[in-house]
């Protein structure tokens, strides 16, 4: 019983340690490394984005919480850290424009489909009667 | 007739839009310290490791702040442009090297010439972290208040200097 007890009491850093990981190589991967653009701080070698990973493991570890880290980066670097910018007027575009695309897709698509329903051809009364005699 | 002009508004539309995304330069990312109180800090001195430096120091005038290292050759490449500022006397030039070893900042300095009035020493690059540095040659013009008015990303040409940095001095001067 008191060894398993302090086995528990042994393996809670640990757990936290691991917690700890989790968190900020799940922050990693929402963040931009400025370095080189198209990678997130978690894929990049640069020398910022190492630093920037032990800023990150760091204040986590002093207890702060992912949105003040996020928050801490994106007063010194800018909203174009986030690969998930927030929804502001600059760039609603960026949010909308799909959802513009689509349904201008589907209206557009929709006003083809309608043009296209061809009404059936009114036969005057000499075609009716050509026709009733190819039909006999 | 109508749909040909519809057809070649959304053509024309978009054409401009592409060519506003070509004209822009992604590795410019706008700074969200343009309009802040600079970062403040203590620094040891690149010359004098037992004195500090602060922000502070420099309060009530208008200065650059040029961020650099030994290491990065586009700062050997503004280095001319950054002298030049310097001896003209418009404002004082403050050098942060970043990440920098001093065995190497030294001689650099001295092979090269040394434009500036004092260098903090950033060893670890965390006061260029508050700063949002993510690529040597970074320039800051701060102005009297202590307010970070403008930054360049990348080595300082004669031409920005010309057209952003001294028109903007020559403002912040006569405020």
């Amino acid at each position: 019983m008191m060894r398993t007890l302090l086995l528990l009491l042994l393996a809670l850093p640990c757990w936290a340690a691991q917690d700890l990981e989790h968190r900020a190589a799940a922050l990693e991967r929402e963040l931009r490394c400025l370095v080189c653009q198209n990678q997130t701080l978690a894929e990049s070698n640069a020398p910022l984005a190492m630093d920037l990973r032990n800023q990150i493991r760091s204040q986590l570890a002093a207890g702060k919480s992912e949105r003040e880290v996020v928050d801490y980066l994106v007063a010194r670097y800018g909203d174009f850290v986030r690969y998930r910018p927030p929804l502001k007027a600059s760039t609603l575009l960026l949010w909308a424009g799909p959802f513009v695309f689509l349904i201008g897709g589907f209206y557009l698509l929709a006003r083809i489909l309608r043009r296209r329903r061809v009404p059936p051809p009114q036969l005057s009364g000499a075609e009716r009667s050509r026709a009733a005699k190819l039909l006999e | 007739m109508k749909r040909l002009g519809w057809t070649l508004a959304v053509f024309v539309a978009l054409v401009a839009l592409l060519a506003l995304g070509l004209r822009l330069n992604p590795s410019e990312v706008p700074s969200p310290l343009i309009g802040k109180p600079a970062p403040a800090f203590e620094l040891p001195l690149l010359m004098a490791p037992d004195k500090r430096f602060s922000e502070r120091e420099m309060l009530g005038q208008v200065w650059i702040l040029n961020v650099w290292a030994s290491w990065c050759p586009p700062c050997l490449v503004e280095h001319p442009v950054v002298t030049r500022i310097a001896q003209s006397g418009i404002a004082p030039v403050v050098g942060l090297n970043y990440k920098d070893v001093r065995e190497e900042a030294l001689p650099w300095l001295a092979r090269n010439g040394n434009p500036y009035r004092l260098i903090a020493y950033d060893a670890d690059g965390r006061i260029g972290i508050d700063y949002g540095v993510y690529g040597v040659p970074e320039t800051y013009v701060i102005d009297r208040q202590g307010v970070i008015r403008y930054k360049h990303i990348g080595p300082l040409t004669a031409d920005v200097v010309q057209q952003k940095v001294e028109p903007l001095l020559k403002r912040l001067a006569a405020q």
